[in-house]
Formats: C-alpha cells, structure tokens, sequence
C-alpha cells in the first residue's frame, strides 16, 4: 500500500494561529500535510522504498495564505468531495464541477449588497467569459487564497499591486495565459508602449480601470472588455470627471468628492492624477486672486482713458 | 534712448515669453483638462508642456550665466534700505501719478534699470518663483524620482502643488508685466524696446 507522507509538516502547535480563524485546522492538515508544503513523500510499505515529489501550481496552497483568505473558516471538505480523503485521489474527485460564487452567495438576503448577480451578468458579458468557457470565477479570485482588498484597504499601493497580480497571473505568464486561449504570446509591456511613464501607471492604478466597463452599481466591475476597447484616451482618467472616480476611488470618495473634487479628503495622501487633483481650496484662492488682479487692471485702464493717459 | 538689453538679454526674454505662454496654456489645458473638446488634447499638452519647460530651463541657465558674466544681475538687488518708502512711493505714482501725468519717481538710468517695485517683483520671481517651478516640473518629468512625503501626503503631491501654485503666481506676474509695460508714453513702445534694445529714457 502505498502512503502519502509529508516531508516536513506542521508542529501542532505551529498551527495555534491558524486556529484563531478555522476551528477545522486539524482536519484540514490530512490535506495540507502535501498541499501545504513544497514536496511530499510517498512510502511502498511492503517495500520500505521511498519517492520523494514536488507538489506542482495549483495544488499548492500556502497555510498562512489559505488562513488570511476569505474562505479561512471553511473545512477543504465544505468544497471538495469526500472522495479527496482517498489516496491516490479517484479521477472522479479530480473532475468535479468546483462550487462558482452564485451557488454559495447568490440570491441570498445576507449577501445581497454585494450584488453577487449583478457581478454575474457582468461576468456572462465580459470578454473572460465569451473567450473560453473553461473560465470561471476563480481563475481570477483564487479559491484557496483570494480576500477582498479594495472595500478593506488600508494601502491603495498594495491593494493596486495585489489586484494587478490577479490579472498578470495569466497575462504576464504564458504557461497559465495558453491554458485558456490559442493566442502565441503576451507581452503586455509592448502592447502598453503608448501610455506614458508606464511604470507608474502600472504601480498606481489597476488593470481593470482601463480595462472594464464602469459600473456604478457594483463596486468593482467585472465586465472584463476586449482589448479593441479598452481605455487610450488620456481624458478618461485625466479630467475632473475621472473616470478613477467610478473605479479605484470610488468606495474612499463617495462623500467628500461632491464638495471637494477629486480626492482631497480622502486619498490625496497616495495618488496624483494630472488634471483630476484639483484642490479645492486652492481652486478657490486662485480664483479670488485672478479676479482681484483683472478687477484691479480694469479699474487702472478706465481711469486711463478717462484722463487720457 | 539708452542701449538697455544687451541681445543675449533680448534672447533670453523672447524665449521666456514665448515658451512661458506656452506652458502657462498647456498647463491650464491639462489642470482643467475635461473629456469634452479642448483647446489642445491632453497627449499633446503634456508633450508641448514638456517641451516647453525644457527650452524655459535652458533659457534660464542663459540668464543666470549671463547675470553673472555681464553683470546684469546687480539690476536684481534689492535694496533693503528704505525699501518699505521706495515701495510706497512707486506703487502710488502706478495708481495715481502716473494717471496725474506726474514724472517717474525713479526714471530708468543705465545704472537703474528697473523701479524699486520692478526690482523686488523680478528678483522674486527669477530668484524665487521660477527655480521652483522650473525644479518642481524636472520632479514631476521625472516622477520617480520623487521620494518620501510629509505628514502622509505623497512627495508627487507636494510637487504637483509647489509647480502648480508657482506656475499660478508666474501667470498672474505675466499678467500685470504684460499691463504695466504698456504705462509708456505709448503703450506699444515699451514693446518695442525690449525687440530693438533701446529704451525711452521718459517711458517707465
């Protein structure tokens, strides 16, 4: 008979934290003593003889990202089949359809102002969805690791790169990019060439900002659009009317953007968008000066042809 | 008549206002820059900004090199003795002596080239004003270079106000330079002088 068996593995209490958030952390190390780790070992107990393997991608989930996850609270067994328990797992086990996000958040009071519905169409709508059906929700939002970060961010910086990191996953990495698709290669610094100091587009605004179509009924959009119509033109986001205003900014805004303009309240502290970071007060001051001024000119010019001077 | 711009002044002056007009107008496009038609598309401003703040800084070098070759630069100090009554003195011959066809206070000398008002404004704004603009717009070129921040705000923010409040006071500086050259005997003629060099010794 041959047996898994972990290379390394958990102390028992190495894994206290993790119990802080899961009360299923026992149970879930029959499946992390191998997913949890980089390699496992498979013993022939007859033989004595023992295989020493790399655990591969995909099967491998980290604990601490796992236990920080959204889903943190879940036994592997709330989503997987029973059958995993066997090993070698069964291929029947393998070929499961996995739970999509309706079948556990849709039409549910308790969700409900999340949209998960809405998050649906615009899913079934987007350009992920048309291109292959083998795409899912969680080709983006990693079972095993995705967490809300954009309504619970502390740092737009690192909620900017962690979103970012979803999208390049596939389009910056070509062995997971032709799982989905026939197209020969990616290279998104070439396809971006046009847009300006790239690098700091790239650190201080996420994909989807450009790259879906605004929603101002979801938080976060998801119709994912073709490439042809993806944002170029500079105004979009460049303009007191940001498009950023409806996509990034948009859950930090919502309050003080109708008073003070683009970001003065809220996030001025980590970002800065020509044409968009108008400071109100500033606005105001300026305004008042340049009115004095031309007043004063006018008045100066009057009495000039008054006197004939 | 005296010779009072020497050609590497009048140079020097004619791609200042060339090119600060420019920025000034590629900078309000893109601070006011809206999805609906503008003067000149975003893209485009942000290039002529470029552009124009590159020539404006090698512009400034000339002056600076040539203030302190040609001597140029001793029109710029200020002095602080009296200044407060010089000041007083000037303003109110702008507002009402010069209406009254009164004589200048302070006529303009090869050895006084500018009223004590022009003298403290220009060293303001060429000393003060204008390194900081040219120096914040370098940053704001070359954000990355842009470290660090002050109480939590972005050190990209603090640059985009300093260029943005300096470049708002060289507008409004370009405005009443513009208005109180025309306080000559003819307005043209002030004009004239700083293409041709030679200045009417009665024009202010």
């Amino acid at each position: 008979m041959i047996e898994p068996v972990s290379s390394k593995g958990q102390e028992p209490d190495e894994l206290d934290a993790y119990r802080e958030v899961s009360e299923f952390v026992d149970d879930n190390e029959a499946c992390f003593r191998c997913h949890g780790e980089s390699k496992f070992q498979l013993e022939d107990e007859l033989t004595g003889r023992v295989l020493t393997r790399k655990v591969y991608g995909d099967h491998k989930i980290l604990r601490e990202e796992y236990y920080a996850s959204n889903h943190k609270s879940f036994p592997c067994f709330d989503c997987h089949s029973k059958d995993f328990a066997i090993f070698p797992h069964p291929l029947e086990g393998r070929l499961e359809e996995p739970w999509a996000c309706l079948d556990c958040h849709g039409y549910d009071e308790d969700y409900a102002h999340y949209q998960f519905e809405k998050i649906e169409e615009e899913y079934l709508a987007s350009t992920h969805h048309l291109a292959t059906e083998e795409f899912s929700c969680w080709k983006c939002h990693d079972n095993h690791s995705y967490r809300i970060s954009i309504r619970n961010t502390e740092n737009l910086t690192e909620t900017i790169a962690y979103d970012n990191a979803i999208c390049l996953s596939c389009h910056a990495d070509f062995d997971e990019f032709q799982l989905l698709t026939d197209r020969e290669g990616i290279n998104i610094i070439q396809t971006h060439d046009w847009l300006p100091n790239q690098g700091l587009h790239f650190q201080h605004v996420r994909c989807i900002e450009c790259h879906t179509q605004v929603n101002d009924s979801i938080l976060v959009a998801h119709l994912v659009l073709p490439k042809e119509e993806a944002v170029q033109n500079c105004n979009e986001c460049h303009s007191s009317d940001s498009r950023l205003m409806h996509t990034l900014y948009k859950h930090q805004s919502l309050e003080a953007r109708e008073k003070y303009g683009f970001l003065n309240a809220v996030v001025i502290n980590e970002a800065y968008v020509i044409g968009a970071n108008r400071n109100y007060f500033l606005n105001r001051a300026s305004v008042i000066i340049f009115g004095l001024v031309i007043g004063g000119l006018a008045i100066h010019i009057i009495a000039r042809i008054r006197k004939r001077v | 008549m005296i010779y009072l711009y020497p050609r590497y002044i009048r140079l020097w002056h004619m791609l200042n206002t060339v090119f600060m007009l420019i920025l000034i107008l590629t900078g309000l496009c893109m601070q006011y820059s809206s999805r609906d038609a503008s003067i000149i598309s975003f893209p485009v401003a942000v290039q002529m900004h470029n552009i124009s703040g590159i020539i404006l800084t090698a512009s400034y070098l000339l002056f600076i090199i040539g203030n302190f070759l040609r001597g140029n630069g001793k029109h710029y100090r200020i002095q602080w003795q009296g200044f407060k009554k010089r000041m007083f003195i000037q303003l109110r011959y702008y507002m009402f002596g010069y209406l009254k066809k009164q004589n200048h206070p302070y006529p303009v000398s090869r050895e006084r080239k500018f009223n004590p008002l022009q003298a403290f404004t220009y060293a303001l704004i060429m000393y003060i004003a204008l390194p900081l603009v040219v120096i914040s717009g370098w940053g704001l070129l070359f954000p990355e270079t842009i470290h660090g921040g002050v109480f939590g705000v972005s050190g990209l923010v603090l640059t985009d106000l300093l260029h943005v409040i300096m470049g708002f006071l060289l507008s409004i500086f370009m405005i009443i330079h513009i208005y109180t050259i025309t306080l000559g005997h003819h307005p043209l003629r002030n004009f004239r002088s700083i293409v041709t060099g030679w200045h009417h010794t009665e024009d202010t």
